[in-house]
């Protein structure tokens, strides 16, 4: 088990109906069970497969179950697998220091598509999010699960990335042991390379920048 | 093997609220399980029915919550223990029966799982199932974590059995869709055989029959029941679901049940230094209050608040019981729903708490982040963050159906108007569905209401009426409904959105469907035969057959009198037989879409919305998402340009 760990580490995924963001938190929920954590999830996902938003919180404790919803302003990590939820998500939970970690590929409300609505371009919306989050990422997970032929994967891809900040003890045994429960037999080894492309974008990511920004330090 | 059926004691697993129940109950030795679908309870029965085999179990999706309550008192009498399930508005329709058992009581341990939704996050109410367990007095369960879900299950058999009458166990969405972490108990090997044993004497309630209640008697069974419950009152007195935490002399007390325990353990954590003088009275046992118990805590506190989700329903009881303590005990000041210090409408969360807490201590949380921070965050969201209205599906039959209807209603021009009803096709209320639906109930309603409304001919009303439902929900309520407006003659035109199977849910099974929750083959009941044998004029059509269906519709629309059946009947397209698998491969042939130049209006992106299509604003065409688009074709009938093209898919 991981000392000194803030308890709880509250992490939150977020994204829109269809994306995998319930299949996500489930897997994140089992690695760090498997690590021995105390895990309570909490889910919004009644009307998820309608295009709505979707949120998990998970808190991630030595020994207690916590509440199913995290106060706002006090995330810890927010993975997004869809750029808008992200911001909406930062906005009610986020704060300077919190980890955040975004795929860039929009999925655009009906609203956007009627026209009434505006979703601006991903790089107003990144710039915005460094401006809040200076250590803020944004990985092109979707594309990468589209060149693995499964768009789909595009939630594993950005487990892959979380698990590459080392914020969280989320090792590769690990996710291969949870991906196994809930993916089937034929497509664990998709898993695992989706998981490993997260890792990797992460790491490229990283090599771009300036300073290190991970581990970051936060606040207790 | 499936968790729930892992027989290792004391393992730690990660499980949702509903497994925790699911699980309680096979440790509980179940034998039958029954239910109607309904967020947030469906997975209880989900995941009961894919171990039927395995776990040598019976479980059954209902034709609706009343039929079920029956079904799992059946296996009651037959001394098997029973689990029924349904969400909050199912109680209501379980309403009637439940309040005869509860007189005539029952045998096998049964228990009652209602799930809740506070703050409706996937109903059309928060209705709050506690009450019930008032007026037909019985026992209330309201587990508090995910440990206490699974146990508090398998004791509710127990107690359903000492007390002989069934017990209500009251789950909620944050409970019943989050995850928590369980450690497992044993699970008990053999069966039970069923028997129902009737010859005894009239009250005897071992071998006599059961029967509710004997006209003009209450004497015998009504205080029967009521023994039982004062029984249930003394036991909840020492219940380990019930207890304390914090200082031995509060300056605050919360009282607090279900979920809403964990929101506030979080909120006095969350006031720091002020929090250590708040005390925590978590309550597992609601109905009937242990009043002793309740006595004890409460004298150590001169100040007391509620938390609970959704109504003051535990509030309101202690106060009746604190009306007579007073004597002696000086008064206290209470705090909660009644007082304005908390809402009694939508959900509960520990910033809500911790803010009442503060209100009442009389001291300011410390902001837990910069406040420049949530305002800059907030302008940021509101820009780039548009709100996300829920749509149909992609390829959804409902959007091609309404689409149709629509368009039929505005042909015919004397402002008709659609009676909803409950399941996907309710967002039909919205743009996604163009705005049809007018009114929206409960299950069954659609029907019943334009039954009524198609009555008004002598009144002047003019409009053509329609009502939509769905096929499970035409099997669950609608059907009494249709006999009545047959009988009595209403006009209308019924649409019967048959998407295969209880879509809204998950794709429960359905009476319509040649297979049941066990995945047996089932014989299906054939919504045509049933309204076809009633006597009303039927017609089936491909929703995704645009012109087909208006034509019928408008056919209908035109005959001024009686009623008529409409089934569009074309699979959901998250159904297991349909997904992944595209009929169509589309595309937008860029020199033909006319876009905002000559007057479609764009109708494909604008008003058909199919979240498959998207307005490329560079070029002004529309466009198909790939990784989006289902492929069912339907936008290309209703580009008037011609340019959506669809060839089929390999
Ligand atoms: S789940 Fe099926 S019926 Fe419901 S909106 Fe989606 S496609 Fe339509
Ligand atoms: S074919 Fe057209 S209507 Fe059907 S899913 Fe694709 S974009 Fe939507």
């Amino acid at each position: 088990m991981k000392p000194g760990l803030k308890n709880p580490f509250n992490l939150i995924v977020t994204g829109v109906g269809g994306q995998g963001n319930v299949l996500a938190s489930r897997i994140l929920g089992n690695m760090l069970a498997l690590g021995g954590f105390q895990i309570t999830i909490g889910e919004t996902f009644g009307a998820s497969q309608r295009g709505g938003s979707v949120m998990s919180h998970i808190r991630i404790s030595p020994g207690s179950t916590w509440s199913p919803q995290i106060p706002k302003g006090c995330a810890d990590a927010i993975v997004a697998l869809e750029p808008a939820e992200g911001v909406r998500v930062l906005s009610d939970y986020g704060h300077d220091k919190v980890c955040f970690i975004s795929n860039t590929r929009p999925v655009y409300p009906a609203g956007v598509i009627a026209g009434g609505a505006v979703y601006p371009p991903i790089e107003e919306i990144r710039s915005g999010v460094l401006s809040l989050v200076p250590d803020a990422l944004f990985i092109d997970a979707t594309e990468e699960a589209i060149k693995l032929g499964r768009p789909i994967l595009g939630n594993i891809v950005m487990i892959g990335a979380l698990a590459a900040t080392r914020l969280l003890p989320l090792d590769r045994k690990k996710f291969r042991v949870a991906a196994d429960k809930f993916a089937g037999s034929d497509s664990l080894d998709y898993n695992l390379k989706a998981f490993d492309a997260g890792r990797r974008l992460f790491q490229t990511a990283m090599s771009r920048r300036s300073r290190p920004a991970y581990p970051v330090t936060r606040r207790s | 093997m499936s968790l729930l059926l892992k027989n290792k004691e004391g393992d730690k697993r990660l499980l949702m609220g509903n497994e925790a129940i699911a699980r309680g109950a096979i440790e509980a030795g179940l034998a039958v399980a029954t239910g109607y679908p309904g967020t947030p309870s469906s997975e209880i029965i989900e995941n009961l029915s894919r171990i039927s085999r395995q776990a040598g179990i019976y479980v059954e999706w209902s034709v609706n919550e009343k039929v079920a309550a029956e079904a799992a008192a059946a296996a009651s009498f037959a001394g098997l223990r029973s689990l029924c399930v349904m969400k909050q508005n199912g109680v209501n329709v379980a309403s009637d029966f439940l309040l005869h058992l509860a007189e005539s009581g029952t045998r096998g341990g049964m228990v009652l799982v209602p799930c809740d939704d506070p703050g409706a996050l996937s109903s059309v109410n928060e209705g709050d199932a506690r009450f019930f367990a008032r007026m037909l007095e019985v026992p209330l369960l309201e587990p508090g974590d995910f440990q206490e879900a699974k146990d508090m299950t398998r004791w509710a058999f127990a107690l359903s059995e000492e007390i002989r009458n069934f017990v209500v166990l009251r789950s909620v969405t944050r409970l019943s869709h989050a995850s928590g972490m369980v450690s497992l108990g044993k699970i008990p090997r053999g069966r039970t055989q069923a028997q129902f044993r009737h010859a005894g004497a009239l009250l005897d309630p071992e071998s006599g029959p059961m029967i509710s209640c004997l006209p003009g008697a209450p004497q015998f069974t009504h205080r029967r029941q009521q023994d039982k419950i004062r029984t249930a009152r003394e036991i909840f007195e020492t219940s380990p679901f019930n207890y304390y935490e914090g200082p031995r002399r509060p300056e605050v007390l919360i009282v607090a049940s279900s979920i809403c325990s964990l929101y506030s353990r979080e909120a006095i954590a969350m006031l720091g230094k002020a929090g250590k003088k708040c005390g925590l009275l978590k309550m597992g046992t609601t109905w009937p209050l242990p009043e002793k118990f309740l006595q004890k805590h409460l004298s150590s506190a001169e100040k007391i608040v509620f938390v609970e989700e959704v109504l003051p329903f535990l509030e309101e009881n202690v106060l009746m019981l604190a009306g007579r303590w007073t004597r002696g005990k000086g008064p206290k000041s209470y705090y909660g729903k009644n007082s304005g210090t908390l809402p009694s409408y939508g959900e509960m969360n520990p910033d809500l708490i911790a803010e009442a807490l503060g209100k009442v201590l009389a001291v300011r949380r410390r902001p837990v982040r910069p406040e420049s921070f949530a305002a800059k965050a907030g302008a940021f969201a509101d820009n780039a963050a548009p709100r996300r209205e829920l749509t149909f599906c992609p390829g959804c039959p409902h959007r091609a159906s309404f689409w149709s209807i629509h368009s039929a209603l505005k042909l015919d021009g004397r402002e008709g108007f659609v009676c909803g009803d409950i399941g996907c096709y309710t967002l039909a209320a919205f743009p996604t569905g163009f705005n049809s639906l007018r009114t929206v109930h409960s299950m069954g309603s659609g029907a019943g209401l334009a039954g009524g409304f198609g009555r008004l001919r002598a009144f002047g009303l003019r409009q053509p009426i329609l009502a939509v439902c769905g096929d499970s929900t035409f099997f669950h309520a609608a059907v009494p409904a249709l006999i009545n407006a047959v009988h009595h003659q209403a006009d209308l035109t019924m649409v019967i959105l048959d998407n295969r199977g209880t879509a809204m849910t998950g794709f429960q099974p359905h009476p319509g469907l040649p297979v049941n929750a066990m995945q047996e083959s089932a014989p299906p009941v054939e919504i045509e035969n049933i309204c076809r044998g009633i006597g009303v004029e039927t017609e089936i059509r491909d929703p995704f057959d645009l012109k087909g269906t208006r034509d019928a519709l408008l056919s209908f629309l035109e005959k001024k009198e009686g009623a008529r059946v409409l089934i569009l009947r074309q699979a959901c397209s998250l159904s297991p037989e349909k997904k992944k698998k595209n009929s169509f491969k589309v595309r937008v042939d860029e020199n033909a879409c006319r876009g905002e130049r000559c007057g479609c209006n764009r109708l494909c992106t604008r008003i058909f919305r199919c979240p498959g299509l998207y307005w490329d604003n560079r070029k002004q065409v529309a466009r198909i998402d790939d990784v989006v688009c289902a492929g069912c074709g339907v936008c290309a009938s209703i580009c008037p340009a011609g340019a959506i093209l669809k060839e089929d898919a390999v």
